[in-house]
């Protein structure tokens, strides 16, 4: 292994989960000038000799994907295919070969003929602007096998293994084969980012801002504890003893399947965060009272047109078909900022996260908004099954009085609104008084709240829900729907914390949403409390003065039996 | 010089899997053919990044051009190919 690393390396946890495996490391694009030498055995090859190695690596390199692509399964099995083609392509190879004959670098060969692809593709637009990726990957690919350097992107995995990189990006996690997965541990990202939330949905354990992981060599046996956010390499045998113990401590919270409910037994609906249909047939596989929050805009994310109403509903109905009886809450299209859609995005904004995003849409794409509604109607007919819909980043009662006209015209039954921005949760009751239902997205309405971009991983302190300013709008939010006798949910991450969760439960948060993973373990603390205990939990964050003092002083309060089985 | 011009009759176009398998057939045919949109230039048969950038859409005519002995053979079975919905379930199992 490397010499000089730290045994232990500290980053920040996602979940509670834990995992003892080899290192895979996601190798990092080549870092190589365009006009580096081409050195084998120590001798610098140009012209027909540098032919041979670059015409050698094109060949590998496309073998090597399509092989990888007979081994795979699914979407993965497709983009691998088509990359294979592309490295195999005879135009590509002829005129790199060209160039590198008549003396230019090969790196620079090589870049010189990819771009010029990549702008034929980029020009054309759609369809083919998206395969650009793929095209940059064969570069990376051939730069490297022709350099001597790693193959970079996601390594197949050989054995069950510990994913490391130093970030993610969401086609790097498509390309995992989950199977082979044991968790993932990222040196870059944030605890809210797109590979943290991935992981929760996928029940694997998850590591972010772990400075210093990129440099473990492959195979280098490592225990991942997101509970701790610690990262040990080679564990002593009483560490993966202790993890053992707490992993078969949760498999034991998974028998208890009853309705969510406190100790004095008020209840408090247990529900799991879904993305696509088939995640609703996973989820009705578990106790999950049904569905806090369908994100319709993952159907949406691989498009490059609108699907139309018939490809929606179809979706929409099979995800209330896997859960017939059971609440399933639809958010609508949530594009823009960190999630971008081909179609529906506004280009060239400066600010996207305080731009034309969620609901705002309908100011310039107002047909979106209705064919969603539309296609939901159609859905909530064919299946006899009412959807509760509601609509992202809502900002005043109008937009609330807007949405719910429209979603009612199209006869959806239970209409409500997110509530993600400040001002929504201080005006609370004039939102309830327009809808049935609010849900709170805590991630949001922490980067609203503390003016912190949830991709800045530098800065995930002042993400903190826990935050007393973001404790004080969730509050003021669940004490108007208890006025008015209104559900109020949570549907971001931090429902997925057993210790926040008591405290949300304390404020008066009728429902909690999660990553289906993250359940047991809610409903285990849930369920050792008293509806009182958890208001006097609630109080004591509310008085604290900062968010690890909020913490340390509801931890303290926990009953000690839950402390001790939940290792907090 | 033979030439030929066929409609594309896969209904996503000249794209993705339709593209795949054409450039396919034309390297097996060890005959180099070239393709050209309507008053466009032709660029190599062959070539999947070339076929792809040229982005014809379903139904759209396109121009091939082939030499020598094999020629005339060659372009009439590319024709068949081209005037298939390659994109069609049951052209997966021909592949």
């Amino acid at each position: 292994m490397t010499t000089g690393v730290a045994v232990v390396l500290q980053g920040v946890g996602v979940g509670r989960r834990a995992a003892v495996g080899p290192v895979a490391r996601v190798q990092p694009v080549p870092a190589v000038p365009g006009d580096a030498p081409l050195v084998v055995g120590g001798e610098v090859l140009t012209g027909e000799r540098a032919q041979e190695v670059v015409s050698r690596a094109f060949a590998d390199v496309s073998a090597a994907l399509a092989g990888q692509s007979r081994r795979a399964t699914g979407t993965v099995k497709d983009v691998l295919a088509a990359t294979a083609q592309m490295a195999d392509d005879r135009a590509l190879r002829s005129q790199v070969l060209t160039r590198v004959g008549a003396g230019e670098p090969v790196v620079a060969a090589v870049d010189g003929v990819v771009e010029t692809f990549a702008t034929m593709f980029t020009q054309a637009g759609g369809y083919l602007a998206e395969r650009v990726t793929d095209l940059r990957s064969v570069r990376d690919r051939v730069v490297a096998a022709a350099m001597g350097l790693p193959a970079p992107g996601v390594p197949e995995l050989t054995e069950p293994s510990v994913v490391v990189a130093t970030d993610l990006a969401p086609a790097d996690t498509a390309a995992l084969d989950l199977d082979k997965v044991l968790a993932i541990v990222t040196e870059l990202g944030g605890p809210t980012g797109h590979t943290a939330i991935i992981a929760g949905q996928l029940g694997l354990p998850c590591l972010v801002r772990v400075h210093g992981v990129t440099d473990l060599a492959d195979g280098t046996r490592v225990a991942v504890d997101a509970a701790s956010g610690l990262v040990t390499v080679d564990p002593d045998d009483a560490l993966v003893a202790e993890l053992d113990r707490r992993a078969a401590a949760e498999r034991a919270l998974e028998s208890d399947t009853d309705a969510g409910a406190t100790a004095d037994g008020h209840t408090v609906q247990l529900l799991a965060n879904i993305g696509t249909a088939a995640d609703a047939v996973r989820v009705a596989g578990t106790a999950a009272e049904g569905v806090g929050l369908f994100r319709t805009e993952v159907l949406f994310l691989e498009a490059t047109a609108e699907p139309t109403v018939a490809e929606q509903s179809a979706a929409y109905a099979a995800a209330l078909a896997a859960l017939p009886g059971r609440k399933v809450v639809v958010r609508t299209l949530d594009a823009g900022a960190d999630k971008p859609l081909a179609f529906a995005t506004q280009p060239d904004e400066e600010n996207p996260a305080l731009g034309v995003r969620g609901y705002r849409l309908v100011r310039t794409n107002a047909d979106l908004v209705e064919h969603q509604l539309e296609a939901l109607a159609q859905a909530q007919r064919s299946t006899g099954q009412a959807p509760w819909v509601m609509a992202p980043m809502i900002a005043t009662a109008d937009e609330a009085r807007d949405f719910a006209r429209r979603a009612r015209a199209h006869g959806i039954e239970r209409v409500g609104v997110m509530v993600e921005v400040p001002s929504a949760a201080l005006r609370a009751a004039e939102i309830l008084a327009e809808v049935d239902f609010v849900s709170l997205g805590t991630n949001d309405l922490a980067q609203y709240t503390m003016a912190t971009d949830r991709l800045r991983g530098e800065l995930a302190d002042l993400l903190d829900p826990w935050q007393p300013a973001v404790l004080d709008l969730v509050a003021a939010t669940a004490r108007a729907g208890t006025q008015l006798g209104k559900p109020v949910g949570v549907c971001g991450e931090s429902a997925a914390d057993p210790v926040f969760a008591l405290v949300l439960v304390g404020l008066g948060v009728t429902s909690l949403s999660m990553s289906s993973g993250a359940l047991p373990a809610v409903r285990f603390a849930v369920r050792s409390h008293t509806l009182e205990r958890c208001r006097e939990l609630a109080a004591g964050a509310l008085a604290a003065a900062s968010a690890q003092a909020a913490r340390d002083v509801v931890v303290d309060g926990l009953d000690p039996d839950v402390r001790a089985a939940l290792g907090v | 010089m033979s030439q030929r011009t066929v409609a594309v009759a896969s209904r996503v176009g000249l794209h993705a899997r339709p593209a795949m398998i054409f450039t396919q057939a034309v390297e097996a045919s060890g005959v180099p053919v070239t393709i050209a949109r309507p008053g466009g230039e032709p660029v190599d048969a062959g070539s999947i990044l070339f076929v792809m950038s040229l982005g014809v859409p379903s139904g759209e005519e396109v121009r091939l051009e082939a030499d020598g002995p094999d020629a005339d053979r060659v372009l009439d079975e590319l024709v068949t190919l081209l005037a298939t919905d390659l994109d069609a379930p049951e052209a997966s199992e021909a592949s």
